[in-house]
């Protein structure tokens, strides 16, 4: 019989649930310490490794089930008591745990699998086991397979099978197994009553019967086991061959139910292995939750949108409907549609958060792996694990996250003499913690290191071009330094941070998902980086301008201030660009008829005594930027849609959104403008 | 917003319809595009202008919450712009391009006819390109009640480099 | 053509049983852990049960344990899934009542020879 069904479907399954284990299974070793086995997190630990292991062999996957064998014998080791939590085997299993990682990577992309370190480490935990390479589960099975093809002969076999009175409660018919031995050969059934029975007291729920039956197959005392296999221990079997040294004459129905048998036959090698556990420890347990494929979120968001934009647009004909009692029933519809399309919309975009807890248990590994390579010692303090945050804005944060944490496990914390010298304790403190501020999610990397050098840095920035000696600047300023691209302090390369990106790249990560990175630090006390993030990526809070003939919408989180510019206060520099003096600081101005090439019917609109103009100051990454518009609109939620989709990127814009008039309107890319006024700036000063 | 004919996938239209082209005309000739990549006609409605696009690319437009760009063929194949009229309209197509699908929606002077025209009767375009089209963009020719019919090739005439074909670079970042 | 219901706190696992017995024109609903099918067999009659023994919440022993007290249950075989093939586990599977086992790793065809065997 062929069974096709779509196991790609399914392996993928097993790929995601084996991931999500072997996360578990790594915060779980992390959570375990020399002298202190928590039998709950190893039962929850070895949980995790059996369950690789058993879908491992069962989908076919030999390579984990054979490796992840001995990580489940150590853990069963380390349940019974057999074996002590160590440094070295937690780490050795933490080793493991990454080579079963890039195995599922591997076989998942199809890719190369780095042989060596699985044999390293495979080795690593025989010497542990202190045992020869262990044979897989799936080998043994076709072993056992193969020696029971190997000799089938025609023999009579008498069978007598007395089962106990209670073969029935554990739900076995014994009818089912003379139908199995039927299909091995030709069976004969003979049916004899209990010698003891009294009765007046027979159940009906029992058993009184005994049966003596004659097989004649061509099969060996094996196969006629396993068909009583699963009541051997609720009844007498005798069985007997009539005519041991019968021909052997192969016949394919013979071999077939051996195989099948085989199927069935524990896995011989198996059999010392694993001793199993009651208790199981609820880890990773996701109750009540299903898995839904990202796509069909977004759909349902999409939905929502155009529900949204329908809404708005009822709504204005609503307003238009007038005062008259006729039209009241009208607008209290209106209304209750209103709260509930924001309700559903809420709920809608609830979908898609994920909590940052995926995202902080990995620094437990990071900061482990790290302060040991460093020779430091580092306590790692997490907080508002349960934060919620849109999972993609989660995704593009993780690498900016791994880079400050690693920035202070390198160049905050102090190596332990330093610390204790300095009067501090001789372990750091690192600290990452989430939380919700107003309308936005912010992340902290906090540590009680050295802190930064202001003097140092003002240096560096001096050398590299970054400042000018002249400029002044504030200790807060200074420390600011550190974003810029371009500064990179030889001190701050080294094998860990060294690699990957700087902090230009991180401010920049964060600014394009609509969020900003501040820093405070203060010398020998220690530094701490927060990181505010809008919720959602999909709906953007928006101002509503007009450029032209045009609407526009500015996020309303990037406008620090509108302000009407008298014209003598634009001051146009050497290089061509321009800029405006905005109480202290020159800001650098954009005219977005200009810049975005438009063609307007419509005139500059002019305030002031007709000559002066309205801007929109915005921020993003810290840097501030002033906008000419015409007008303000309203302020309202809009639902961002993507201009590639259909069109390409646009230089200048975050894409577009369908107003309530069921017209378009651009939103603009403040991060995008804020950036390419401030290349253009440097480009001038760099000509000038 | 006027739709004067819409063609969901699983309409009237099926499978025998390959061979079906929709024509319109375009500065005195007819040209015409594969039925089954036309998802609608579209009356002339607000078009919302893309900045730094090239001049071809009017703007986009929402289209049953999509938002589409909208090409001025006139302009795109360098032709004497005229105001719209009252037959003007926009045929809304689906575009397989190397890279992705897309929707766009493209401005004629107005619908003609559809015919159907089998492989037979389409021939490969002379050397010299028809009517100042390029012949990069054109399926091939055909002949129907002795009226020349331009096939267009709309999968290389849409495709993401053509879109950003002429571009105007950015202008200096100033005021 | 029976009901099924299966047990085990592995998604692919499970699924790989649906298909499979569904594919063999079986009805199957599964659960995934001992506390949800104990639910699922109060409310609805199963012609046969397999469960994993391994599970967070309720293990399949346990839940095992637990199906023979219902009155729908007392008869319906149950099965052991389960890649532990120590004597002891069975030996307490059939202490807590379970008609067999089904070891793994299994393939989709000796799954459905079981349930086969198991139905008559």
């Amino acid at each position: 019989m062929s069974i096709d069904m779509d196991m790609k479907e399914i392996h993928d399954i097993f790929f995601e649930e084996s991931e999500e284990g072997i996360d578990v299974m790594e915060s779980g070793l992390l959570g375990l310490e020399p002298g202190n086995a928590d039998p709950e997190l190893i039962n929850t630990i070895f949980r995790v490794a059996h369950s690789i292991k058993g879908g491992a062999a069962t989908f076919g996957f030999t390579a984990i089930s054979e490796f992840t064998h001995g990580v489940e014998t150590l853990l069963d080791q380390l349940r019974s008591n057999q074996r002590a939590v160590s440094e070295d085997l937690i780490e050795v299993l933490l080793g493991a745990v990454d080579c079963v990682r890039g195995m599922l990577a591997a076989l998942k992309d199809d890719a190369e699998l780095d042989l060596n370190s699985v044999t390293e480490c495979q080795e690593k935990i025989n010497a542990l086991l202190g045992s020869a390479p262990v044979t897989s589960a799936a080998d043994s099975v076709a072993d056992t397979d193969e020696v029971m093809a190997q000799r089938p002969g025609v023999k009579t076999w008498d069978i007598e099978f007395r089962p106990d009175a209670n073969i029935f409660k554990t739900g076995n018919e014994p009818i089912r197994i003379f139908r199995e031995l039927e299909s091995l050969g030709k069976l004969n059934v003979f049916a004899e009553l209990a010698e003891d029975v009294e009765f007046d007291s027979v159940d009906p729920e029992n058993c009184y019967c005994g049966w003596v039956l004659e097989l004649e197959a061509d099969v060996d005392a094996e196969a006629i086991e396993a068909a009583f296999e699963w009541v051997k221990e609720q009844c007498d079997l005798k069985i007997h061959c009539r005519n041991p040294q019968a021909a052997a004459a192969a016949d394919t129905g013979a071999v077939e139910s051996a195989n099948t048998v085989a199927q069935l036959e524990p896995p011989k090698s198996e059999s010392n292995a694993a001793k199993p556990a009651a208790a199981p420890a609820a880890a990773s347990r996701d109750s009540g939750s299903i898995r839904v494929n990202i796509d069909k979120i977004d759909a349902l968001l999409n939905l929502v949108g155009e529900l949204v934009i329908t809404q708005s647009m009822l709504a204005r004909f609503g307003e238009n409907g007038g005062e008259r009692g006729a039209n009241s029933g009208l607008r209290d519809g209106l209304m209750v549609l209103e709260r509930h399309t924001r309700e559903l919309q809420e709920s809608a975009m609830q979908i898609r958060m994920l909590p940052i807890s995926s995202s902080f248990s990995r620094f437990k590994r990071l900061v482990r792996d790290i302060s040991s390579k460093l020779g430091k010692k580092v306590e790692l303090v997490l907080s508002g694990e349960d934060t919620e945050l849109d999972k993609t804005v989660l995704e593009k944060m993780s690498d900016p996250l791994v880079h400050l944490v690693r920035n202070s496990l390198d160049h905050g914390i102090e190596m332990p003499e330093q610390r204790l010298a300095a009067g501090k304790p001789e372990v750091g403190t690192l600290k990452l913690s989430a939380y919700h501020e107003g309308g936005s999610i912010v992340i902290e990397v906090e540590d009680d290191g050295a802190g930064l050098n202001a003097k140092r840095i003002h240096q560096i920035a001096i050398e590299r071009g970054v400042v000018s000696e002249t400029e002044q600047l504030s200790e807060e300023q200074i420390h600011h330094l550190i974003f810029q691209p371009g500064f990179s302090t030889a001190e701050a390369v080294s094998d860990l941070s060294g690699r990957g990106v700087g902090m230009d790249v991180v401010r920049r990560n964060i600014a394009d998902l609509g969020g900003r990175i501040d820093i405070h630090s203060e010398q020998g006390k220690g530094s701490c980086l927060k990181i505010r993030l809008p919720l959602t990526l999909a709906i953007l809070d928006g101002q509503l301008v007009r450029v032209g003939d045009d609407v526009y919408i500015f996020s309303l989180r990037s406008i620090v201030e509108t302000v009407l510019v008298p014209p003598n206060q634009i001051k146009r520099l050497a290089g061509g660009s321009v800029v405006y003096r905005l109480r202290e600081d020159y800001i650098p101005v954009v005219r977005l008829r200009e810049r975005f090439n438009l063609n307007c019917s419509a005139p500059r609109k002019t305030y002031l005594e007709s000559d002066g103009e309205l801007m929109v100051v915005v921020e993003s990454d810290g840097k501030r930027l002033g906008l000419f518009v015409d007008e303000l609109l309203d302020q309202q939620q809009v639902v961002i849609k993507s201009l590639e989709e259909n069109y390409m990127p646009v230089t200048g814009l975050a894409g577009a959104t369908i107003l309530g008039d069921g017209n378009v309107a651009m939103i603009i890319d403040v991060p995008g403008l804020v950036r390419d006024a401030g290349d253009a700036k440097a480009n001038d000063s760099n000509a000038a | 917003m006027t739709s004067e004919y819409s063609n969901s996938p699983d309409d009237q239209l099926s499978a025998g319809d390959a061979n079906q082209y929709l024509t319109f005309v375009l500065n005195g000739e007819e040209y015409g595009v594969e039925i089954l990549r036309v998802q609608g006609i579209q009356g002339w409605d607000t078009v919302t202008p893309i900045p730094n696009s090239p001049d071809f690319v009017l703007g986009v437009m929402n289209l049953r919450g999509a938002i589409v760009p909208i090409i001025d063929l006139r302009k795109r194949f360098n032709m004497e712009t005229i105001p719209h009229g009252p037959t003007t309209v926009i045929i809304v197509v689906k575009v397989e391009s190397a890279d992705k699908p897309r929707t766009i929606g493209m401005v004629v002077d107005g619908v003609s006819e559809v015919y159907r025209l089998d492989d037979a009767n389409i021939q490969a375009l002379p050397e010299v390109g028809a009517s100042g089209v390029s012949s990069d963009y054109v399926k091939g020719l055909s002949t129907v009640d002795e009226k020349m019919l331009i096939l267009l090739n709309i999968d290389k005439l849409f495709s993401g480099n053509e879109l950003n074909h002429d571009a105007p670079t950015p202008m200096a970042k100033t005021a | 053509m029976a009901n099924i219901l299966a047990v085990d706190d592995s998604p692919s696992i499970r699924k790989l049983v649906s298909a499979t017995l569904s594919k063999a024109g079986h009805s199957v609903e599964s659960a995934s852990d001992g506390q949800e099918g104990l639910e699922l067999a109060e409310a609805n009659a199963y012609d046969v049960v397999i469960t994993d023994v391994h599970m967070p919440i309720m293990d399949g022993i346990t839940l095992t344990e637990n199906l023979r007290k219902l009155d729908t249950c007392r008869f319906t075989p149950i099965l052991i899934l389960t890649t532990e093939s120590a004597s002891d586990m069975k030996l307490r599977g059939k202490q807590a009542g379970a008609t067999g086992w089904i070891v793994k790793p299994f393939n989709p065809e000796s799954l459905i020879k079981v349930i086969d065997r198991v139905l008559g």
